[in-house]
């Protein structure tokens, strides 16, 4: 598809563009549901999560976040959603008989919209981790990201003249130290777990046929450290969210209370950038149609053309 | 017969010294934005990253300047050119409305200053619709500008190049006709990706054939609605008489539209949708008996001939459809978690202001250029 | 009247001046969340003559509640026992021993019945008609039982007489049971804690002896004053587990720097106790003080039952306190209405209506002419 997609700006802007972008990989249409090679990601787990937010204090320092006062108190961080300043949060869904929390961030689609949405590049897959990144030297602040993130992750400086987006990029500056996401590395009870996407999968499904109220090992911090703790197996709601939503996520999350009531959007599996991209290389295959459209439009302008 | 010529006529009036009044508040909110950021000036936020400025300065906007694309399409596709007196003109507000909306871009984007990334090929993400977008937008802006040239260099009787241009004029309208078509239907495929977020009552893989086919009728309603105003304010009757002609044509692409529209709605399930009570079921029924107000008053404009109904279809029509694409953007999309939307004083001065730009440009150019086909002056019969 | 009671108590509490001793009473009132004023009644309660009987019975215990009760020198053993309750009987405190005791004790009991406060130590085994646990040749069960028809008031010290404690834990041979398991048609306030902090019971008697009934207690039977919040919501390393800094091991650098001890397998996060905010033995200091995670001694289900090194699970029956100003699923936000906006945009739609309007009745005359 990239080979269809490239002669069509070929037409529209010349050679030169078609040679730089063919060095771009491919996206959601040729890559499906296929995990990038070394795939890493979180496995969040709210029946283990005890709300403390160490992982939002953590994320804060890897990243080098300022705090974020809300209400009347401007003393300690108290962020209420995700944020330019806040690019992971522990809410709590008070509805049940007993609190529940979840871990809002970057979910890391493997077919991400914003990737697809964003016209230069700012935002990119990494053809290896899979982690999605962003780059301000790109970014022309369009926001478009924005509009075409279905969990609304990207956020934007509001209130900075010279704003930027800023989403959770799985601290993809931190791995070359050998070390891994920060909010996995301070999570204390192994709710939010790193690893490579593959493992964290079976871990998954691991939980989810654990008989509720036996005690097994839950591995803590990143799963190939062979790390754990014994826990209580509570009631899953049998799902993985990120298994199918969209194509799939990196980020997963297993809950005992229903998703959507922890504020994960309820979406069908087929992502929104296949429909995009599929209907684009219909519409753009080979340049052709509208080449030819081009060709008959130049034949009717010079033969009406004289209509002055 | 008529011809091609300036009005003439004082420029300064005092509805002009209003609209000055109106871009001056809009400087002053433009100098608040571009010094305090988006946040201060804007109802926009991490849920509705587009407002106003985007979902009409530039959506509704450009569809509102599509009417030069709309009439190209008739004068030289089906070869129409009896209603070539009507095209400068339309050509004239397109350049102003697709320009105006490059400009609200621009003031809309967060990182202005590295706009041009959009145009150097090792940052271009050829997956992007909003790239396509983009570079048609810019693209369109040029030959509009070019198409429009032949007015100007008429004024400054600049013969020689006048002549050199019109040879090749015939690839600029072709282009003129592609870009339109490419980018008016991706306007519509940007939101694609809004996926969930949009409501069902919008959201469908036909929203770009959707947002084209609106693109061309709010085109042909806005050459209809404005010949109208300037046809009685100068009556001209020529000009009248085409766009009664050009009626006709109207509301067999409405009915196209609409049955669409409504089919698109049903494959989403979603027909039930409407009667919901909320503010997108409320919206969509304002927005469809607005289209279909315009589809009863085009077909009696036709009937009995009437002037009046023309100008009351067009203006249904104007609304109608550019409600639909406005509601495609914000009206019809809801990113859930309690986010809500609505523009503010400032927001709303800007958007004010650059109509007033587009209102005020057009009198000045209409007066001192031959835009508008006026009947010929007595003396030079 | 008054006067000569806290001379009396004065001379009995020997070095103890009246200005602490009312002191005491104050802080005591305060600890049990009562108005300052109560620490009079309280100071006039403990000095009256008319000390009330109390018959304390032992059954499956270690001591160590009584140990525990040794500590406090404020109030001291001596005074509680000599000044201000009657203590008829107790096993490790009696003088005499054998028949000579037993038959002290029911003559205690046939004099005050109704009056006397009974307080049990130690599980109460039920297997085989509880068997396991015999005192003057009765089964420890059966005495319970009797003892309690007979008593004004009913407390249960320790973990151990609260809800079976260490000898209930799996795989429980004897059938032990807490008092209020055994006793269910009566009113049990239970101190639970291996051992209980002493401060918890005297004030519980203190209470009894002043207003004559017994404090607030939750389901479970324990005094609110004392029970009512989790470890972790007053612990002072709490600012470590806000912080996320935790130690890992024992001896490493975040143990050394007292950092949050939750991944040691702190239960305080599951333990409603008041150890963090009153501690033990006058000096103040509890085992998170010392550098060793709370173990949960006084929960039924985290004490005893969860290892002590396992982490405390989060678990559906009790959970940490969240954050005073939680970040919920959904809050409200943006779209502020503008009337400045409204009106703008509303006039903008109006001025094209109204200008359609003009026109297409201008075009209906020019039709007409």
């Amino acid at each position: 598809m990239s080979i269809q997609r490239r002669d069509f700006l070929k037409a529209a802007l010349g050679g030169s563009l078609a040679a730089a972008a063919s060095a771009r990989p491919g996206l959601a249409a040729s890559q499906g549901r296929d995990l990038p090679p070394e795939a890493l990601g979180i496995l969040y787990d709210s029946n283990l999560c005890i709300g403390c937010q160490a992982c939002m204090t953590a994320c804060k320092q890897a990243n080098d976040m300022p705090v974020e006062f809300s209400g009347q108190q401007t003393t300690w961080d108290n962020p209420l959603d995700l944020s330019a300043k806040t690019l992971n949060i522990i809410k709590m869904y008070d509805g049940g008989d007993t609190p529940a929390f979840v871990k809002r961030q970057c979910l890391h689609c493997l077919e991400p919209g914003c990737v697809s949405a964003c016209p230069v590049s700012a935002l990119e897959k990494d053809p290896k981790t899979g982690i999605v990144t962003y780059d301000k030297k790109a970014c022309i602040g369009c926001r478009y990201c924005q509009v075409a993130c279905p969990y609304n992750v990207p956020k934007f400086e509001w209130d900075n003249p010279f704003p930027q987006i800023r989403k959770c990029e799985l601290c993809n500056h931190l791995l070359a130290e050998e070390r891994y996401a920060a909010c996995c590395e301070a999570c204390p009870t192994g709710a939010s777990l790193f690893g490579p996407v593959k493992e964290l999968r079976q871990e998954a499904e691991r939980r989810l046929n654990m008989e509720p109220g036996q005690y097994h090992e839950f591995p803590v911090n990143h799963i190939s450290t062979g790390k754990t703790q014994t826990h209580k197996a509570e009631a899953y709601v049998p799902k993985i969210y990120g298994a199918d939503e969209l194509g799939g996520t990196q980020v997963m999350l297993l809950s005992g209370v229903d998703f959507n009531k922890l504020g994960l959007p309820e979406v069908r599996d087929k992502s929104y950038v296949s429909d995009l991209e599929g209907l684009s290389s219909k519409l753009y295959s080979y340049m052709l149609l509208p080449a030819a459209v081009f060709g008959g439009l130049l034949y009717v302008a010079k033969r009406h053309g004289d209509h002055e | 017969m008529s011809e091609a010529r300036p009005l003439g006529g004082r420029v300064f009036t005092i509805p002009f010294a209003f609209g000055v009044l109106v871009i001056l508040i809009a400087l002053f909110y433009l100098f608040k934005r571009f010094t305090l950021g988006l946040g201060p000036v804007t109802g926009m936020n991490d849920g509705y990253p587009w407002g106003l400025w985007i979902a009409y300065d530039v959506n509704v906007g450009t569809a509102f300047a599509c009417g030069g694309y709309a009439m190209a399409i008739l004068i030289y596709v089906f070869n129409k050119g009896e209603f070539s007196p009507l095209l400068k003109p339309a050509i004239l507000t397109s350049m102003f409305g697709y320009i105006l909306g490059g400009v609200s871009v621009f003031i809309d984007i967060g990182r202005y200053w590295q706009m041009h990334n959009v145009f150097l090929p090792w940052h271009a993400n050829i997956h992007s619709a909003l790239l396509e977008v983009a570079l048609c937008i810019a693209a369109y802006c040029l030959i509009l500008l070019i198409e429009f040239s032949p007015v100007v260099l008429q004024h400054f009787h600049i013969k020689d190049l006048q002549k050199k241009l019109n040879r090749v004029l015939f690839i600029f309208v072709a282009l003129g006709i592609l870009l339109p078509t490419m980018h008016q239907s991706s306007l519509g495929s940007l939101m694609i990706l809004a996926g969930s977020k949009l409501s069902p009552l919008w959201w469908t893989n036909l929203l770009p054939l959707l947002f084209l086919i609106a693109a061309l009728l709010l085109g042909y309603a806005v050459v209809i609605f404005e010949t109208s105003l300037s046809g009685i304010a100068y009556q001209n009757f020529e000009e009248i008489r085409l766009i009664k002609k050009l009626s006709n044509l109207v509301p067999w692409i409405l009915i196209v539209f609409l049955i669409l529209r409504f089919f698109s709605v049903a494959l989403q399930g979603a027909l039930g949708a409407m009667f919901a009570g909320d503010l997108a079921g409320n919206i969509f029924l304002l927005e469809n008996i607005l289209l279909i107000a315009a589809l009863v008053f085009f077909f009696q404009a036709k009937n009995r001939d009437k002037h009046s109904r023309l100008i009351w279809a067009a203006f249904c029509l104007i609304l109608g459809a550019g409600l639909y694409r406005f509601n495609a953007y914000i009206t019809g999309y809801d990113p859930g978690n309690g986010w809500h939307y609505f523009p503010t004083f400032g927001e709303a001065m800007v958007t004010l202001g650059i109509v007033a730009i587009e209102v005020l440009g057009y009198l000045w150019i209409v007066k001192r250029f031959p835009v508008l086909a006026l009947p010929r002056k007595k003396g030079a019969e | 009247m008054r006067k000569d009671h806290l001379q009396t108590a004065k001379k009995g509490l020997d070095s103890v001046s009246r200005r602490d001793f009312l002191k005491f009473c104050t802080v005591m009132a305060a600890g049990l969340g009562l108005p300052l004023s109560a620490g009079s009644d309280i100071a006039e309660a403990v000095t009256s003559p008319a000390r009330p009987p109390v018959i304390w019975l032992s059954g499956q215990e270690c001591t160590g509640c009584t140990e525990s009760l040794l500590r406090p020198t404020h109030l001291t053993l001596e005074h509680l026992i000599l000044d201000l309750i009657s203590l008829d009987y107790h096993e490790t405190l009696n003088v005499g021993a054998g028949h000579q005791a037993e038959a002290f004790k029911d003559e205690s009991i046939e004099q005050n019945a109704g009056k006397f406060v009974l307080v049990l130590e130690g599980a109460i085994p039920t297997r085989d008609g509880g068997i396991y646990c015999r005192i003057g040749g009765r089964n420890y069960l059966d005495i319970v039982k009797e003892t309690a028809d007979k008593a004004a008031a009913i407390i249960a010290i320790g973990s151990c007489a609260s809800w079976g404690g260490l000898v209930a834990s799996e795989p429980n041979p004897t059938g032990a049971k807490g008092a209020p398991q055994v006793l269910t048609d009566k009113t049990v306030v239970s101190i639970p804690g291996c051992p209980p902090n002493a401060y918890n019971f005297v004030s519980t008697v203190a209470y009894f002896l002043t207003y004559q009934k017994l404090p607030e207690i939750d389901d479970l039977g324990r005094p609110k004053f004392a029970y009512s919040r989790l470890i972790h919501e007053h612990c002072e390393r709490r600012p470590h587990f806000d912080a996320g800094r935790f130690a890992e091991e024992f001896g490493d650098h975040g143990h050394q720097q007292g950092y949050c001890l939750y991944k040691l397998g702190c239960k305080g996060p599951v333990t409603y106790n008041n150890c963090s905010m009153k501690g033990y033995n006058d000096v103040g200091t509890w085992p998170v003080n010392t550098g060793h995670p709370c173990f949960g001694c006084s929960e039924e289900n985290v004490g005893f039952t969860i290892p002590k090194y396992v982490q405390a699970d989060p678990g559906k029956e009790s959970l940490i306190t969240p954050s005073a100003t939680p970040a919920d699923i959904r809050y409200e936000r943006g779209g502020k209405l503008s009337a400045g906006a409204a009106a703008v945009l509303g006039g903008a739609v109006g001025v094209a209506v109204g200008g359609a309007a003009v026109a297409a009745a201008k075009s209906g005359k020019s039709q007409d002419s």
